[in-house]
C-alpha cells in the first residue's frame, strides 16, 4: 500500500534541464561569474553544487566548490540526534565572495539559517543565494530561494527526494 | 552517553564514532572564527582537585569553542579550605545549574562517586592511578592522522614505556590502543609494572632497545620525580640510560614510528633528544588535538538529545 504513495515528480532529464537554467540565471543575475563561489549543504547539496559548477563550466570558468555541515549551528541542539554529514570544507576566502548556497530540497528552512550563521564564520561574502531543486513549502522562517528547480506543493507527512535521478514524493 | 568516566565503558565503535566528530572539531579549529553555537546555553564547571596546565585549559578552550559557559571552580580558594565535604562543595554547585563536571582528583574513584551526586554529566579529567580518558582519546586520535588509520589499529605495535604502575595515561591508553586492535607492549623496569599485569591486554619487555625496531608508535610516560623516594628507581640517571629516548634509540626506530608523551616531559630523563629534533613526534599535536576532542566529548554527552548508540 504504502508503495502506490511513490510518484516521481521530475525525471533525471528534467532534473537536469533545471540545473541548466538555473546556471544560466546565476550568470544572469551576477553578471558573469566573477567572485561566484558555490557551497553545498551537507549532505544532500553536495550534488546539486557539483552538477551546478559542471553547467558554469561550460558557461565560463567553473567557479570553486566548497561543502558545508551546518550541524553544530543548528538551532535543534539537544532536542534529536545531530549526524554530521562530512566535514566542511571551504578552501577559499569568502570576503567580499558571492556564494550561492546549494540544497537538495527546501523545506523548514532552518538549515538555511543555520547555514547563514555558519558562512559568517568563514568571512564576509558580498551577497549569500539559495539554489534548491525543489522548494516544497511549509517555511517556518522568513527564507526564499533565488533559484529554484520545482516548486513543488507537499504535505507534512510526505517525503522528497531530489537526486540528479529525478525528484520523488512519497 | 552521560558520563565518560573509563575507556572501559567504551567499546571500539564509540570510540572510533567520537573519532569521527573530532574531524569535525578540528574543522571548526581552523576556521577564521573557530567558534560554534551548538551548546549554547549549557554550564560546564571544571573541578581540578589537583594540578594541571594542559587539561584544564583545554577543556575550557573546547567549551568556549561550543559556546558553553565554563566556570573554573578553585579549589584552593575555596570552602574546601574550611572543610566542606567533597559531596556538599558538589551538591552546592550542582544547586546553581551545571550541566556537565570535568573533575581531577588524586583518589581514583572519584568522578565515579560524584555521579550518585549530581544529575550532571560527569567527564573524569584524570583519577588518581586509574584513568584519563580523554587522554586516551587524544592520544588515539593522533594515531589516527599520524599514521593514517582512520578504520582501526589492526597491525601497529606501540609500545608504552616508562612508570606504568603510577600511570592513569598507561591504564587508559593501553585499553583504548588494544580496543582498536593495537598490540601493545609496555616496556618498564619490573618495579614499575602494575601487579596483575598478566590481565592486561599486553606483553611485557624490560629491554626498550629489542623492539625499537618493529614499534609503530613509541609512548613515553612521564617519570614521577616524587617515585624517587620509593626506592623504585636507583637513579634518575640509570633510567635515562636504559629507558630514555636518546639520539640513538630514536635513530633505531622505523622512519615512519610516532613518538608520543602526554606531558609534562622530563627533559634529560625520559626524552634525552631534543623532540623539536625528532621528525617522528608529534607531542604538539597531541596538545592541539586534546581540544578537539574534549570538544568532540562535551558535544557527544550534552548535545545529543537522544542517545546515537541506542544502548537499549
Amino acid at each position: 500500500m504504502e508503495r502506490s504513495r511513490r510518484r516521481e515528480v521530475l525525471s533525471a532529464d528534467d532534473v537536469g534541464r533545471a540545473l541548466t537554467r538555473i546556471a544560466h540565471e546565476v550568470v544572469e543575475r551576477n553578471h558573469g561569474l566573477d567572485g561566484v563561489v558555490l557551497v553545498g549543504l551537507q549532505r544532500g547539496g553536495v550534488w546539486v553544487a557539483e552538477a551546478l559548477a559542471e553547467r558554469l563550466a561550460t558557461a565560463g570558468a567553473a567557479p570553486p566548490i566548497g561543502t558545508l555541515d551546518v550541524s553544530f549551528h543548528r538551532d535543534d541542539v539537544g532536542l534529536r540526534p545531530i549526524v554530521p554529514g562530512s566535514v566542511t570544507e571551504i578552501g577559499f576566502a569568502l570576503d567580499g565572495a558571492a556564494v550561492v548556497l546549494c540544497d537538495d530540497v527546501l523545506y523548514t528552512g532552518r538549515t538555511v539559517r543555520a547555514a547563514l550563521e555558519a558562512l559568517n564564520e568563514y568571512g564576509r561574502p558580498r551577497s549569500v543565494q539559495l539554489a534548491v531543486i525543489v522548494d516544497r513549502g511549509h517555511r517556518e522562517l522568513p527564507i526564499r530561494p533565488d533559484y529554484v528547480g520545482k516548486n513543488l506543493p507537499t504535505s507534512r507527512d510526505e517525503n522528497v527526494t531530489a537526486t540528479a535521478d529525478g525528484v520523488v514524493i512519497e | 552517553m552521560k558520563h565518560l568516566l573509563s575507556i572501559d565503558d567504551l567499546s571500539a565503535a564509540d570510540i572510533t564514532d567520537l573519532l569521527d566528530l573530532t574531524d569535525h572539531m578540528v574543522e571548526i579549529g581552523q576556521r577564521p572564527i573557530p567558534k560554534v553555537p551548538a551548546l549554547r546555553g549549557k554550564n560546564v564547571v571544571s573541578l581540578f582537585f589537583e594540578d594541571s596546565t594542559r587539561t584544564r585549559t583545554s577543556f575550557d578552550t573546547a567549551a568556549k569553542r561550543l559556546s558553553a559557559d565554563t566556570l573554573n571552580f578553585a579549589v584552593s580558594s575555596s570552602s574546601v579550605n574550611k572543610g566542606e565535604s567533597l559531596r556538599d562543595t558538589i551538591e552546592t554547585i550542582t544547586a546553581m545549574g551545571v550541566d556537565a563536571f570535568v573533575v581531577r582528583h588524586r583518589s581514583s574513584g572519584v568522578p565515579q562517586m560524584l555521579t550518585a551526586w549530581t544529575t550532571a554529566s560527569v567527564i573524569n579529567a584524570g583519577d588518581g592511578w586509574h584513568q584519563h580518558p580523554t587522554q586516551a582519546l587524544l592520544d588515539c586520535y593522533t594515531i589516527r592522522t599520524g599514521l593514517n588509520r582512520r578504520d582501526g589499529f589492526d597491525g601497529l605495535t606501540v609500545a608504552v614505556v616508562g612508570d606504568v604502575k603510577h600511570s592513569r595515561v598507561a591504564r587508559s591508553d593501553v585499553d583504548a590502543f588494544a580496543k582498536l586492535g593495537a598490540r601493545v607492549i609496555l616496556v618498564a623496569p619490573p618495579t614499575l609494572l602494575p601487579t596483575h599485569v598478566e590481565t592486561w591486554p599486553v606483553e611485557v619487555s624490560h629491554d626498550l632497545d629489542s623492539v625499537l625496531g618493529e614499534l609503530d608508535v613509541l609512548y613515553l610516560l612521564r617519570v614521577q620525580r616524587e617515585r624517587m623516594d620509593d626506592g623504585l628507581l636507583p637513579s634518575l640517571r640509570e633510567y635515562s640510560t636504559c629507558y630514555g629516548l636518546t639520539a640513538a634509540r630514536a635513530g633505531a626506530l622505523p622512519g615512519h614510528a610516532l613518538v608520543m608523551h602526554p606531558g609534562p616531559m622530563n627533559r634529560g630523563v625520559e626524552m634525552v633528544v631534543d623532540p623539536g629534533e625528532l621528525p617522528g613526534s608529534v607531542i604538539l599535536h597531541q596538545v592541539a588535538n586534546g581540544v578537539a576532542v574534549r570538544m568532540a566529548v562535551l558535544f557527544r554527552l550534552l548535545g545529543a538529545g537522544t542517545d546515537l548508540k541506542g544502548h537499549a
